[in-house]
């Protein structure tokens, strides 16, 4: 009886994929590659998603005084409003979006450099999101990573160079909570009545 | 294919507005309102096309207290729901709170124009018109949203304040495990991420089990279409998780298998163990609404408790009350029923003596999960209860809510 159970869990262990596969309601149409490509702005680790282009931190340099100062400072420094400091600043590294409050700077931050190119890249500048070419974006990724430490000023960050950064954090991460329907946290203050 | 929005000085001129009209609301508090001339249009409309509240009903939503509002780019982040005026468990679309990724800043997306892709790991990528998810099976469940934001803090007076970043609505759309399916969910996928519409594209990654569990594609919201501020046309019901994965003006789902790293993500990752643990789901939580800080007790006498109670793990099972500071509990009723990851109004009869003393509530979920105190939330992360006065807890807040009643009848935040 028991092994009966389990015959069917191993079937899809071996051959599939543990989801009902086959469409029921035929509906939607299939996008082209093209339509797919022009959303695919979620940039993974890899990478994969990243567009052809390429800049250096001193081009960066130009376009953050140009698009980003008015808002975080011409040199990302800050200006005293409530966009984030991007570079360090007196000892006090500020850069919102970490779950605890005033955290350290992104672009040292997270893991990997791909994220600071899919950030720039989807929400900035203010009021004109979307409007960087991928060169700028590039470029802007590099100035904040040159001035955070992490890559050289002549380096050129693209398509290829961007994924292979070396973070400076990019380990020692706790791991993300599994998820499982009907499983309690970790930290469950069971009262005793 | 991208949304239009309404432009900044628009905004701007409009959040001046609505700061005017809060203004005003405060400073005929007390007065009667004037009320409508009977044959105005204003009132023809609101009689036969689309229903308004009475005019003496005046409970509004307010910013979060501390954020400059409009900010200096005219921006409102976090407005809070009044949950000291709510009754039963359903929050009315038009008090429901409001986080955003940048700022109160909606996009104008017209239905017809709208899609949702879903694509990446997956044997047939598919895109949806909003007719065409329509025409799926659809159900409607009761989940509340609560933003990672929604902390108690010494310095908040109202529950609106302590705790108005949580509403409850009723949704209807379409499982998301429905729509995975039909695109067929290839081997060795573990996560998707979940993409909008608005100016920033606000996205983050949620694990596959949890897509394929209870997540909800939902274009309705109790009872009509989602409101602009929630989505409209289209959202991603995650229930119990941060509200922050609940994606509005949802266009995009791509089907991963890594924790994507994208826009959202890196401010969920923490060295912490302890801290990683307690993100994304909520804990167990619940507030007493009546009597809460800011309100004012007419004198001894018989009051009914009430409050709401939710979890992010399954419905409410038990509900207890202390009137005593935490010496001992009662058992609360519950009012209704208990959904999985809902808001849930619990009460109890009180016969108050006039006395000062401090009424809260905790908790228990269906999974055994219950309410800690803030001291034991301190215990747990190794720190001491006074850190927390001036600092945020870490992960999601469900610390127990004390109110004091002072014997004057006026009532206190407590923590």
């Amino acid at each position: 009886m028991r092994y009966r159970l389990f015959l069917p869990v191993m079937i899809l262990g071996v051959f599939g994929t543990g989801w009902a596969q086959s469409p029921t309601y035929d509906l939607g149409k299939t996008p082209t590659a093209q339509e797919i490509h022009a959303w695919d702005i979620a940039i993974g680790p890899e990478g994969k998603e990243l567009p052809p282009g390429h800049g250096t931190a001193k081009e960066g340099a130009q376009i953050f005084a140009q698009k980003c100062g008015f808002c975080h400072g011409p040199t990302g420094a800050g200006n005293g409003g409530s966009a984030p400091t991007l570079i360090k600043n007196e000892g006090k590294p500020v850069m919102t979006g970490a779950s605890n409050g005033p955290g350290p700077l992104m672009a040292t931050y997270s893991p990997y450099a791909t994220t600071i190119w899919d950030y720039i890249n989807r929400g900035m500048p203010f009021g004109q999101e979307g409007s960087l070419k991928p060169d700028e974006v590039y470029a802007l990724t590099a100035f904040l990573l040159y001035k955070g430490g992490v890559i050289q000023e002549d380096d050129v960050m693209g398509q290829q160079s961007l994924p292979k950064v070396k973070m400076p954090n990019r380990d020692g991460w706790a791991h993300l909570p599994e998820y499982k329907h009907g499983a309690p946290r970790i930290f469950t203050n069971s009262p005793e009545h | 294919m991208d949304s239009k929005r309404r432009g900044r000085r628009g905004f701007l001129k409009g959040g001046a507005a609505v700061a005017g009209l809060a203004v005003g609301a405060i400073g005929t508090a007390g007065a009667r309102p004037a009320a409508p001339d009977a044959n105005s249009d204003q009132r023809l409309k609101d009689l036969i096309a689309y229903g308004e509240r009475s005019h003496y009903v005046t409970s509004i939503r307010k910013p979060m207290v501390g954020e400059p509002s409009p900010d200096q780019f005219g921006l409102t982040r976090h407005i809070l729901t009044p949950l000291q005026d709510s009754v039963g468990n359903i929050t009315p679309s038009s008090l429901f709170f409001i986080g955003d990724h940048r700022g109160v800043f909606f996009p104008d997306i017209d239905p017809k124009e709208h899609r949702l892709l879903i694509h990446g790991m997956v044997d047939r990528p598919l895109e949806f018109t909003m007719e065409e998810l329509r025409r799926f099976p659809s159900v409607s469940r009761v989940h509340f949203v609560e933003c990672l934001g929604n902390h108690s803090k010494p310095e908040y007076k109202t529950v609106q304040e302590t705790h108005g970043l949580t509403s409850c609505a009723e949704w209807t759309g379409v499982p998301l495990s429905l729509l995975l399916k039909e695109c067929g969910v290839q081997s060795g996928a573990s996560w998707v991420v979940a993409e909008g519409a608005e100016e920033v594209k606000g996205a983050g990654s949620i694990r596959l089990a949890k897509a394929m569990d209870d997540c909800l594609v939902a274009y309705g919201q109790n009872g009509e279409p989602l409101r602009p501020q929630q989505g409209f046309p289209l959202r991603l019901i995650v229930p119990g998780f941060e509200g922050i994965y609940n994606t509005k003006w949802l266009r995009r789902i791509k089907v991963v298998d890594r924790y994507y790293m994208t826009y959202n993500d890196y401010g969920h990752i923490t060295k912490e163990p302890k801290v990683a643990a307690l993100v994304f789901q909520w804990g167990p939580k619940s507030v007493i609404t009546f009597p809460s800080g800011g309100q004012q007790l007419a004198g001894p006498g018989f009051y009914q408790i009430s409050g709401l109670a939710w979890s992010g793990g399954g419905a409410v099972r038990k509900v207890e009350v202390s009137t005593d500071g935490g010496q001992t509990w009662k058992d609360a009723e519950i009012r209704g029923t208990a959904h999985p990851m809902a808001h849930i109004r619990f009460g109890m009869d009180w016969k108050w003596n006039g006395e000062e003393c401090v009424l809260q509530s905790r908790c228990t979920d269906e999974l055994g999960q219950g309410q800690p105190t803030r001291a034991e939330l301190a215990k747990f992360f190794n720190v001491s209860l006074e850190y927390y006065k001036t600092h945020r807890l870490p992960g999601t807040d469900n610390t127990i809510q004390p109110w004091k009643v002072a014997s004057d009848g006026s009532v206190h935040n407590a923590i």
